[in-house]
């Protein structure tokens, strides 16, 4: 190592004083030689055609000569290192411009690569296409519909695109060189990324910009809106470290996977596609009405990525809200599961609540939620003569509720299946009721809702992906997950937004 | 006593503190915190309620035993907290904990890969943390079993 090294300044001190004209002749000077070669480019991850900048690192002895010269093996770079990204294929697509509000939903065992069981996830399906573009176009299947969260997200390595490896090659040695990788995207990317914090993990990645249409649902497009690219732990720009640690996992909690391979298999999903209460992910929290931008949007450059305030229309919007009709909520329909399970089942995504003759809230019962402070988006939910916080969230896998602490809750499992219940004789058959609040106290009157939950043991003996009697511990809270879903209609109605059952936000069954 | 006069002294405090899980009382008072807010305290006689406002309506509640030591913190808000700040050297165990029983559902007796999604719940001899919410909400509760005062239930811890 040590004589290769020396080899090589021999040879660069050679050059060097080609190139200098003899150099300055000082004997108290090293001689002239590369050791290194780095480059950086930013942003780390660009849109089709879109442009990045890089820099590199040129270290040596002496009175050496920093120049490089720039190669890329897609698309193009000039001398000074600016890269423009290769245009990435889309297929083309007629999204919109129909008259159906109504997509496809199903529960079953997930999206390829199956290396796992997906259990109660409701997938379906959409169109991203370059803003614009009816040709830029790209249609993902196996996206879960998420009613407790907010704004379309996919997986970066599911979307189309390409890799771009940057060279910069020393000019006074050859044989020095550094390379940079840039991913290329299908989807046009601003500076800014996104810090999202599940209960259980997060997603990290930058915002992009899309136009959003679905295969059956042809009535609806939400046109150049923002939604968000996942990346793995391996994607640029790297998380910082401010958004993993407000993950009880850490950085084990990034479900964007570690790299592309196994992005999917972490994540469930090929995406996300959030339907909540509310018509952007932050709101007013992000916005710069406050003393400190929170840890949720991130402002990134070549030095780095730091938090910022995001302006609401900066914001991953609820892709409803940015319809032009059937945008003031949502219904899920899911036909009814018999106890022990279904392999799969298949429902509709309806959009609009009381906006077309098939989306009227018929029988279903209000629920009115805060939209801010503390309890915002949570109804409430009696047991027992106790009352708990509540909310309804179809991307929460079952009913989680309480502890076997609390008198009449089933016991919790045993060995690896301690996050569920297996109650004895199994199916134990419960009753909550339910009931609508605003900040100052309940509103309405409190409604019945019947449960049972059956021992996850059993249940998961089999192939089953859809279950109405999974439930699992979880204190002081009532999560009325996916289970719940099954045989019910139901809505969930956007914050302002006027439905015949009143302004949301709302839940509604 | 010495807890009553402790507590009124705190509400006097312009307050920019943060307890962390497991630290000593007199710790929290020098440990300084990015957070700033409102405290209020409470005297439970098992045990001292600290709840911290910030200005943003979060709030963090530290729970103080008669030895002194922070055995459950609690917080809401809309965001979730710095876990590395709020529970510093249970943080690891907590990490720990989820990884297992992550790990746990990947592999053992079960044919297949079951995952659960939604909210946080682990238990181990160590220590209890639980999240629950969605995004606009999050609230949560961790505590060290060994340390939590005689006939304080974890139901008081919220």
């Amino acid at each position: 190592m040590i004589r290769r090294f020396g080899v090589l300044l021999a040879i660069a001190s050679i050059i060097g004083m080609a190139a200098c004209g003899g150099g300055n002749g000082g004997s108290n000077n090293p001689p002239s030689a590369i050791t290194n070669v780095a480059v950086s480019c930013s942003p780390g991850t660009v849109g089709s055609d879109g442009n990045a900048q890089c820099v590199a690192t040129v270290t040596g002895t002496g009175n050496f000569n920093s120049g490089v010269t720039w190669s890329t093996s897609a698309g193009s770079i000039t001398s000074s290192g600016t890269l423009t990204a290769p245009t990435v294929n889309g297929s083309s697509s007629s999204g919109g411009g129909g008259n159906s509000n109504v997509e496809q939903l199903t529960v079953d065992a997930g999206p390829e690569p199956q290396t796992f069981i997906s259990t109660n996830v409701a997938y379906t399906t959409v169109t991203v296409c370059v803003p614009g573009s009816t040709t830029q176009c790209q249609t993902i299947d196996h996206i879960m519909v998420d009613t407790g969260s907010t704004g379309l997200r996919l997986l970066s390595g599911v979307l189309n695109g390409t890799t771009a490896t940057v060279t910069a090659t020393s000019v006074q040695d050859a044989t020095q060189s550094g390379t940079a990788a840039v991913t290329v995207t299908l989807l046009p990317v601003s500076s800014f990324s996104e810090c999202l914090v599940f209960l259980d993990g997060y997603i990290w990645g930058p915002v992009a910009a899309a136009d959003v249409t679905f295969p059956n649902a042809t009535a609806e497009t939400a046109s150049n809106i923002p939604v968000q690219l996942i990346l793995p732990a391996s994607g640029l720009p790297t998380v910082p470290s401010s958004c993993s640690s407000q993950n009880p996992s850490g950085g084990n909690g990034n479900e964007g996977g570690m790299s592309d391979s196994d992005a999917v298999a972490t994540f469930g999903a090929n995406g996300i596609l959030g339907v909540g209460l509310f018509q952007q992910d932050c709101g007013p929290g992000c916005t710069s009405q406050n003393s400190a931008p929170p840890q949720v949007y991130y402002s990134c450059d070549a030095s780095g990525c730091n938090p910022a305030f995001a302006s609401l229309s900066q914001q991953l919007p609820n892709p409803v809200s940015a319809f032009a009709t059937d945008n003031n909520g949502i219904q899920i329909q899911l036909p009814a599961v018999p106890n022990g399970g279904s392999p799969t089942v298949s429902g509709f995504l309806v959009f609009g609540i009381g906006t077309q003759s098939n989306n009227g809230l018929g029988s279903a019962h209000v629920y009115p939620v805060p939209d801010s402070g503390s309890n915002a988006g949570d109804m409430l939910t009696t047991f027992n003569g106790q009352q708990y916080q509540a909310f309804v969230d179809s991307g929460s896998n079952g009913l989680f509720f309480l502890d076997s602490s609390v008198s009449g809750v089933p016991a919790t499992c045993t060995g690896n299946l301690t996050s569920w219940y297996c109650p004895s004789p199994s199916p134990a058959n419960l009753m909550a009721s339910n009931q609508g609040q605003d900040t100052s106290g309940p509103v309405g009157t409190p409604v019945p809702a019947n449960f049972s939950i059956e021992s996850a043991q059993t249940l998961f003996n089999g192939s089953n992906t859809a279950f109405s009697t999974l439930g699992g511990p979880l204190s002081n809270t009532f999560d009325w997950g996916l289970s719940f879903f099954y045989g019910r209609s139901m809505f969930t109605a956007i914050e302002n937004m006027s439905t015949p059952g009143g302004t949301g936000p709302y839940f509604a069954f | 006593m010495i807890q009553g006069t402790f507590a009124i002294l705190a509400v006097l405090m312009p307050l920019s503190c943060w307890a962390t899980l497991g630290d000593n009382a007199a710790s929290v008072r020098t440990n300084q915190a990015q957070m700033k807010g409102t405290l209020r305290s409470v005297d439970h006689h098992a045990y001292v309620l600290h709840e911290i406002t910030m200005s943003t309506g979060a709030k963090v509640r530290e729970y103080v035993s008669p030895a002194g030591t922070v055995f459950a913190v609690a917080w809401e808000g809309q965001f979730a907290p710095d876990f590395q700040q709020l529970l510093g050297p249970y943080y690891q165990q907590v990490q720990q904990a989820i990884a297992q029983q992550k790990a746990a559902q990947q592999s053992g007796e079960q044919p297949q890969v079951r995952q659960r999604r939604g909210p946080v719940y682990v238990e181990t001899s160590g220590i209890v943390f639980q999240q629950s919410g969605h995004l606009r909400s999050f609230h949560g509760q961790a505590y060290i079993p060994q340390l939590v005062p005689q006939g304080v239930p974890a139901s008081d811890i919220r």
